[in-house]
């Protein structure tokens, strides 16, 4: 009948709170013609429909905290011709890799009663460090255009565009008043991933880092800039421990003001 | 004797990881379980040590569909502990970006997780090939509610606008103005979707509930009230944990809740409706009337009508909020921590959500206790499981099944936020 075939894209998930993934059901005005473009293949949050693998592009959302996920990735991996991990968790480990700085025993014995019914890996970590990944999109949530780009870039052959530069620089595009300069308020702008479109600072609110280290971040920098700013050393571990805490850059410079 | 199994590996159209497992013996059946394997994340743990003014944006984090349900019970816990109360138009704000969320949440559910079943479609995207206009009404309608907490959050998924105390920023009268347009269509959209799930088929089923839900003296409740049930219960927040207690089941990394002396409960919208149906506006409780919804329902599968109405509510609320805002002097009311205790409860989209967090005199949280509404619905739902299959034991496999998992989808079930929390597989014997 000569009708094309369409592109096979998965969605999955590993541990995460499933708003990534919901990004994609929050593009209202172009769900329906993202399933036009696509056949959704395996999709469980929306569809009881499975297809079969292979698939041509996989996005990936969570990270890696159980044995039984530490395989699971490795069959998605071989599943899949391309393969994207989207947001914080499946990026840099997500919240739950605070545990990473911690005895993971110790939070199994606040939280469950039977800590011998729980199953669970010392350490949260992200996907790349189990598999490789085409491609990362930052973000705790990420946000909905970059998704809906990544998704045209994959189906076309290219390289999603979009920008490793910083929230300062989003910013400047928007025209916010730097609030660090003008009201002293600490902010992670400097040194952290644009794509949310800066609207903390926007709404008179510094930076708390969704989206990660950008590249090259100068944190110890940004820090003494904090200090001099009056925060203290343990505010500033808290201010880097947040949904990207094991990110490299940013763990590095939070085990600095641990000391 | 003839051995049956039912099983679901990977529960859809659900949010987050569980499996069903359901074992038939004969004509008894012997096992039910909801299985909870989405894994632990450990936020109680890692919230001790952090301060008083993260909980709201961390805890957010434990769900990507209701967030703003995280950060209202948060921020009442903590305001709680320190004396504080946020009134005005503070107060009328948050309702109003609660209401957002309950929008965009009940579109989502009615529409593209619940109906299908419903329709014996796979999900809604093959519903869109045969009545594109039906799920075109539902993402329009599931986009107002996102306006709502993008305009006052800053973003749909995990706002950042949101602090102890009230607000970083207000909006304005005029930044108000587009929703209200959307606002009047959306209205109109929700009453057209309590006419059409009110015409869907549902399977006879009435179970014996206890419904628990907060209540409030003059309005339908979302972020405030006391904890009442239809067994007699009547409490204030702080005694929740007295009359409550979670059960730590070996297959689940979820905690069960029961009502101690009484068992198993349920929350939600046909918690809260039942409970509160003298409270809706004239509107919504009109259109039940119109939809012949009864004013006590005790048809599980009939919530889809009850998300609707409170789809209707949450749009005449959200209208009426906005036509008497005024902008408030401060974007947020001084917060001094203290050291103390502060319990917090508000109506997530699927139920009653309960915090607790214990603070130092340096603001510091030194132990915090969640319990989502999944997990107090969790052993309902298998309760109600046991009751459907004892019931349709002549359904062929592939039906029962499939209608099984619209059983647990009738409580809207958020496995992230119980993870704390769900594989259906069902055995004959």
């Amino acid at each position: 009948m000569g009708r094309k075939i369409k592109p096979k894209l998965a969605v999955w998930k590993f541990s995460s709170c499933d708003g990534c993934q919901l990004s994609l059901l929050d593009c209202e005005d172009e769900l329906l013609d993202v399933a036009g473009a696509v056949e959704i293949a395996n999709f469980p949050e929306a569809s009881r429909a499975i297809m079969k693998g292979p698939y041509d592009l996989s996005l990936v959302e969570g990270s890696i905290t159980t044995p039984h996920d530490a395989e699971r990735i490795h069959r998605v991996r071989r599943m899949s011709k391309f393969l994207v991990t989207i947001g914080a968790c499946a990026t840099a480990g997500g919240i739950q890799a605070l545990r990473n700085f911690k005895n993971v025993k110790d939070f199994i014995t606040a939280v469950y009663p039977m800590p011998d019914f729980i199953e669970t890996l010392n350490k949260s970590t992200p996907i790349a460090d189990h598999v490789p990944v085409d491609f990362e999109l930052r973000g705790c949530p990420v946000s909905k255009s970059q998704l809906l780009e990544v998704l045209s870039a994959f189906l076309h052959g290219r390289k999603p565009n979009t920008h490793a530069h910083s929230v300062c620089i989003e910013c400047k595009r928007r025209g916010t008043v730097c609030l660090m300069v003008a009201s002293g308020t600490p902010c992670l702008g400097p040194v952290t991933h644009a794509g949310c479109g800066a609207i903390c600072p926007a709404y008179n609110r510094g930076c708390y880092g969704c989206f990660g280290p950008k590249e090259t971040p100068n944190t110890e920098s940004l820090t003494r800039q904090w200090s001099t700013l009056g925060v203290d050393d343990p505010d500033i571990v808290r201010a880097l421990r947040g949904f990207n805490a094991c990110a490299d850059s940013f763990r590095k410079e939070s085990e600095a003001h641990e000391r | 004797m003839s051995v049956r199994t039912i099983k679901v590996d990977y529960l859809a159209r659900v949010e987050g990881e569980g499996a069903l497992f359901i074992r038939i013996k004969g004509r008894e059946v012997t096992d039910v379980r909801l299985t909870i394997f989405e894994p632990p994340r450990f936020f109680e743990a890692f919230l001790r040590g952090r301060r008083f003014s993260e909980a709201p944006d961390i805890t957010a984090r434990i769900c990507g569909i209701c967030p703003v349900a995280y950060q209202m019970s948060a921020v009442h816990a903590m305001e709680n502990a320190f004396g504080v109360t946020v009134g005005g138009q503070l107060r009328a704000l948050r309702r109003l970006l609660y209401c957002g969320e309950w929008i965009e949440s009940h579109a989502l559910h009615v529409y593209l997780l619940h109906a299908p079943d419903f329709l014996g479609y796979e999900d809604a995207i093959q519903i869109a090939k045969d009545h594109p206009a039906v799920v075109q009404r539902a993402l329009q309608l599931k986009k107002v509610g996102n306006e709502i907490v993008a305009t006052l959050g800053g973003r749909e998924i995990h706002p950042i606008n949101v602090r102890v105390g009230g607000f970083y920023k207000v909006p304005s009268r005029p930044e108000l103005g587009p929703l209200m347009e959307r606002l009047l269509w959306a209205r109109d959209a929700a009453l057209e979707t309590v006419r059409w799930t009110s015409t869907l088929p549902f399977p006879e089923f009435e179970q014996d509930y206890e419904f628990v839900g907060l209540r409030h003296p003059d309005e339908y409740p979302i972020n405030e009230g006391r904890l009442v049930s239809t067994r007699g219960l009547d409490i204030p927040v702080c005694e929740y944990e007295g009359h409550f207690t979670e059960e730590h089941v070996e297959r689940s990394n979820a905690l069960h809740s029961v009502h101690n002396n009484h068992g198993p409960y349920l929350v939600g919208p046909l918690a809260r409706y039942n409970l509160n149906f003298d409270r809706l506006s004239p509107l919504a409780q009109s259109a039940t009337h119109d939809a012949g919804l009864p004013r006590f329902c005790t048809n599980p599968f009939k919530s889809i009508i009850v998300r609707a109405v409170e789809l209707v509510y949450a749009c005449d609320e959200a209208i009426r909020l906005i036509d008497e805002y005024e902008m408030p002097d401060q974007p947020a009311v001084v917060v001094e921590p203290r050291a103390g205790v502060g319990y917090g409860c508000t109506e997530a989209p699927r139920g009653t959500l309960y915090h607790r967090y214990r603070i130092d005199d340096q603001g510091i949280i030194t132990d915090a206790k969640i319990v989502p509404p999944t997990s107090q619905n969790q052993k309902q739902i298998e309760d109600d499981l046991r009751h459907f299959v004892s019931q349709h034991i002549d359904v062929s496999q592939d039906k029962l099944t499939w209608q099984c998992e619209q059983v647990v989808r009738n409580y809207d079930p958020c496995i992230s936020c119980a993870t704390h929390f769900l594989r259906l597989h069902i055995e004959r014997e």
